[in-house]
């Protein structure tokens, strides 16, 4: 096995929330009244059933309540065996999955302040990613510039399944604000359901859908690529978690392929969408789609063509690997050290700033 | 000026061979050139209604080509008509100077998975009978492949077994993109009935089933739907294999067709690897997800993947293993692939044999 080195950058936790009764504190009145009044249900989504093999690992599945939920388990399980300098929070709580921009809206702020309350001020080595109401692009600026004053929150989170595909220019102004205030737009496995789960429609299982991620990414990384995002906003960074990377070069090969063959569609990709991939886009490390041996993998970190696009993450509490097995075997111990250090931080700005905690508003 | 050049070109092997082409397009010369073959009640019925599909245009497709019928520009026949409706033509051009021995036909805008059932029924008979009398039965290099209209499976696998023995027909065709994921039940009768006669299924990329073509809703541009086809599959292709077919059609082999093959090494390993966690999600499958891939699934080349270094193409194929491949060309179609371009120097005669010719002989059944 490859050994992790100490000091390193967890770049894809999951605290969870463990019920929407949790929430309700951190909402006003009208709200509070809303989610009683109404009996509303928990807000789990089909993307991660509890219950789930994958949703956690059986020696990281906690007695009672959700996997994640516990501040000292995610501490005792990830943190300190992987000796980690920092660990981002990427809540997966279903609050994308209602249909009202208003009730999204409240729900993500509640879920934002959750997170600095109970876990970002709890612990100092933890960071957080920015939860938005995506239906409405006016509430996430809001909501993107509201919790950026605080420094420890160093991500706006996206989901790769959503309302619309994610180039799309009525979403520029999220982008604009997040390159504006030093945010990579981090974009997580997970559906709104607010579409068929896949471009074909919907599966009948649970493993369709999981399997399917890696497909939305593909379409979504075409989309951010050949609308033009980056050539409008050339220093922002996206991140897309849990998202698999095994598929990219060949993804890549073929995307080349057409832009070389219909760029008068899109003349304004004035770059190779590989060198696009090189500068603006990041991937998380687990799940590694991949035999189990050295070679396969180097052979693929070789078609990738490059040694700063992998993030360190362990997907907690997600089962992606077991024991310590975080790293694939036979890589290099440079390239651990790019994946666990110099890359996590050369995408996240925010963490080598000091961490100040002006209250949100 | 945004062209890109290759630092240094690289050598291509050359193909002096017969070939086998899988995916060449036939078209009709006029709209009325399928009404011999289909009932006059059609006639009437397409001229007031049209073809009613799933998707909103009356004519042409929702994202505009970027020629006209994504067609090679100097394929237009010159006794008129569109590109790849002149057997003659063809002839010229691509089955004579390539040295085609075997060119399968895949026919499109057939009317495949309407809204009106019974019209894409008609219209899939017809347009087999076409197949056959303008295409087949004049260059016996030529072999079709039955279109049925799969959104109704009891209909389609009557058409299917309509055409049992028939040398006319080397495979049963149908779309990625369809109401439903290819291996939900309402298909399973079309592949009962093409195990019954022995032929594979070919799952070509495009058609239309009602849903956006990505899971997050539309995309804009023409670009999205061509690269996205690679998407479609592999997700239509992971529904096949989760929902069981091949264990219940043991015999059944499937062709996925010009949605390129560079995505199935990753698409096998996730399968695998979530299958090892989620097996009790799926008790109906047996084996791996790579096994029924392994046993079960080929691939056409065109559109072949573009690395920048062209020795990692050879690895990937590796992955996938050199019988797999079926050489096309996707004629008259604008990103055709030179027979003697799409191969870098340095595959062995064996590997070249088996790519260009002896896959697809040995999968159609070809003397």
């Amino acid at each position: 096995m490859t050994s992790p080195i100490a000091g390193g950058v967890d770049c894809d936790l999951h605290p969870a929330v463990p019920h929407l009764t949790t929430l309700l504190p951190y909402m006003n009145d009208y709200w509070r009244d809303q989610v009683t009044t109404r009996g509303m249900t928990d807000l789990v989504s089909q993307s991660y059933p509890v219950n789930s093999p994958i949703s956690a690992r059986p020696d990281w599945r906690p007695a009672q309540g959700k996997p994640g939920s516990g501040l000292a388990d995610m501490q005792r399980q990830a943190l300190d065996p992987f000796q980690t300098a920092f660990g981002i929070c990427n809540p997966l709580y279903g609050v994308q999955m209602v249909f009202s921009e208003d009730m999204q809206d409240a729900f993500c702020r509640a879920l934002n302040d959750w997170l600095v309350k109970e876990w970002l001020d709890k612990d100092t080595r933890l960071r957080g990613s920015i939860v938005i109401p995506a239906q409405s692009v006016e509430k996430s600026v809001a909501e993107i510039e509201r919790c950026a004053r605080d420094t420890r929150f160093v991500q706006v989170l996206m989901l790769v399944m959503g309302d619309v595909p994610l180039g799309k220019r009525a979403l520029w102004p999220i982008y604009a604000a997040a390159e504006r205030l030093g945010l990579p737009i981090g974009v997580h496995a997970g559906s709104a359901y607010h579409n068929p789960p896949t471009s074909v429609g919907w599966g009948s299982y649970h493993i369709e859908d999981y399997v399917a991620q890696a497909q939305a990414f593909q379409t979504q990384l075409t989309s951010l690529i050949v609308e033009g995002v980056f050539a409008k906003h050339p220093d922002l960074k996206m991140v897309m978690l849990e998202s698999g990377f095994t598929w990219l070069p060949a993804y890549l090969w073929r995307l080349h392929k057409f832009w070389r063959g219909v760029r008068m569609e899109t003349p304004w990709v004035d770059r190779a969408p590989a060198e696009i991939v090189r500068s603006n886009i990041r991937f998380s490390l687990q799940p590694v789609d991949a035999p189990p041996d050295g070679d396969t993998l180097n052979r693929l970190f070789d078609h990738m063509q490059s040694d700063e696009l992998l993030l360190f993450s362990t997907d907690y509490p997600h089962w992606q690997f077991d024991g310590d097995e975080v790293l694939p075997a036979g890589i290099s111990q440079d390239l651990v050290r790019k994946i666990m250090v110099d890359n996590p931080l050369a995408t996240y700005g925010r963490l080598k700033q000091p961490a100040s905690k002006e209250t949100t508003p | 000026m945004n062209v890109q050049f290759r630092a240094e070109p690289s050598a291509s092997v050359s193909v002096k061979t017969a070939i086998a082409d899988c995916d060449i397009h036939p078209a009709r010369a006029s709209a009325t050139e399928l009404y011999p073959f289909l009932a006059k009640r059609w006639h009437e019925h397409l001229a007031t209604y049209g073809k009613h599909a799933y998707q909103g245009m009356m004519e042409g497709p929702p994202y505009p080509k970027a020629q006209p019928n994504a067609s090679r520009r100097d394929a237009w026949p010159p006794e008129g008509g569109p590109q790849g409706s002149s057997l003659s033509f063809m002839q010229k051009q691509l089955l004579d100077p390539h040295n085609v021995a075997l060119g399968v036909l895949n026919p499109l805008n057939t009317g495949q998975g309407l809204r009106n059932h019974d019209l894409s029924a008609a219209l899939a008979t017809a347009i087999n009978d076409w197949q056959i009398d303008k295409w087949t039965s004049k260059d016996s290099r030529l072999k079709g492949s039955i279109v049925v209209g799969n959104e109704d499976g009891p209909t389609a696998a009557a058409e299917i077994r309509k055409r049992a023995g028939d040398k006319n027909f080397v495979q049963v065709l149908l779309l990625s993109r369809n109401v439903e994921p290819l291996g939900q039940r309402r298909y399973w009768p079309i592949y009962e009935a093409a195990q019954e006669i022995g032929l594979p299924v070919g799952v070509h990329a495009f058609g239309f089933g009602g849903n956006p073509i990505t899971a997050s809703g539309w995309p804009s541009f023409y670009i999205e739907e061509m690269v996205g086809h690679s998407q479609c599959q592999q997700t239509a292709l992971a529904s096949l294999v989760l929902e069981g077919v091949f264990e219940r059609f043991p015999k059944l082999k499937m062709v996925m067709i010009e949605a390129g093959f560079g995505w199935a090494p990753s698409l096998t390993w996730r399968l695998d690897k979530n299958f090892e966690r989620l097996h009790s999600e799926v008790p109906h499958l047996k084996r791996k997800p790579s096994e029924y891939i392994r046993d079960h699934i080929w691939w056409t080349t065109q559109p072949m993947e573009d690395p920048e270094r062209r020795e990692h193409l050879f690895q990937m194929i590796e992955w996938i293993g050199w019988d797999k491949l079926l050489f096309a060309t996707d004629y008259p179609h604008w990103d055709f692939d030179e027979p003697s371009r799409v191969l870098p120097a340095g595959v062995s005669d064996a590997n070249k044999q088996a790519f260009y010719l002896d896959n697809a002989k040995k999968l159609y059944g070809i003397a």
